[in-house]
């Protein structure tokens, strides 16, 4: 299965049961609830990354969130 | 060390100040060490005292870095009233590998811009450099 991920084209084995989050648990992704995933130029919901799944041919774009605050600095 | 240009280091000021007293936040994507680019992201928070990027814009800004042979290499945000250190949400927050991570404080009359790499809670400030 040939899928591209951040940009790059990527082999995977075929397994029909993949879906994003499993994607990102192969890909060592940590932290995955902080993770933003865009699937084919959409932006998923989160609680949809454990039941989408990956297909051939997918454009897959991920980032972690970006945020923070000046709160409790002293 | 991240090095970056002195129009964009002014930039991040200005845009610290524009948004005063909300806190701003931005990317600046380059090669190497190198900064050559500066996006102004939207703070979807507009708060005082947190900031959250949006993720369309977000994605947008990689994108548009890859196409142009550039990287991320820094997400900056300020400090529109405390010093230019991370707060305890900025290092759990800081989740994005492999960036600094710069904070222009706005709490004395001259800005103060400083950089960090965050890593698994680890802090480590850097040096900046800004080039001409």
């Amino acid at each position: 299965m040939k899928i591209t991920i951040n940009g790059k084209e990527m082999l995977l084995v075929e397994n029909s049961a993949r879906t994003i989050d499993s994607l990102l648990e192969e890909l060592d992704v940590s932290q995955r609830l902080y993770v933003t995933v865009e699937l084919n130029g959409d932006i998923l919901d989160r609680p949809t990354h454990e039941t989408t799944p990956v297909a051939e041919g997918d454009v897959i774009e991920f980032l972690y969130f970006m945020g923070g605050g000046s709160s409790h600095v002293d | 060390m991240i090095r970056i240009p002195q129009a964009i280091h002014d930039d991040m000021i200005a845009h610290a100040r524009e948004g005063f007293p909300l806190e701003v936040c931005g990317i600046l994507g380059g090669e190497g060490e190198s900064v050559s680019a500066i996006y102004r992201m939207t703070n979807t928070d507009a708060s005082n005292e947190h900031f959250m990027m949006e993720p369309r814009e977000q994605f947008a800004v990689v994108k548009d870095l890859r196409a142009k042979g550039l990287t991320m290499l820094a997400i900056y945000h300020s400090h529109p009233e405390t010093p230019a250190r991370p707060s305890e949400e900025d290092i759990k927050l800081a989740l994005t590998p492999d960036v600094s991570y710069l904070i222009i404080s706005l709490a004395a009359a001259d800005a103060v811009v400083k950089s960090y790499k965050i890593s698994a809670g680890n802090v480590q400030q850097e040096q900046i450099e800004t080039i001409v």
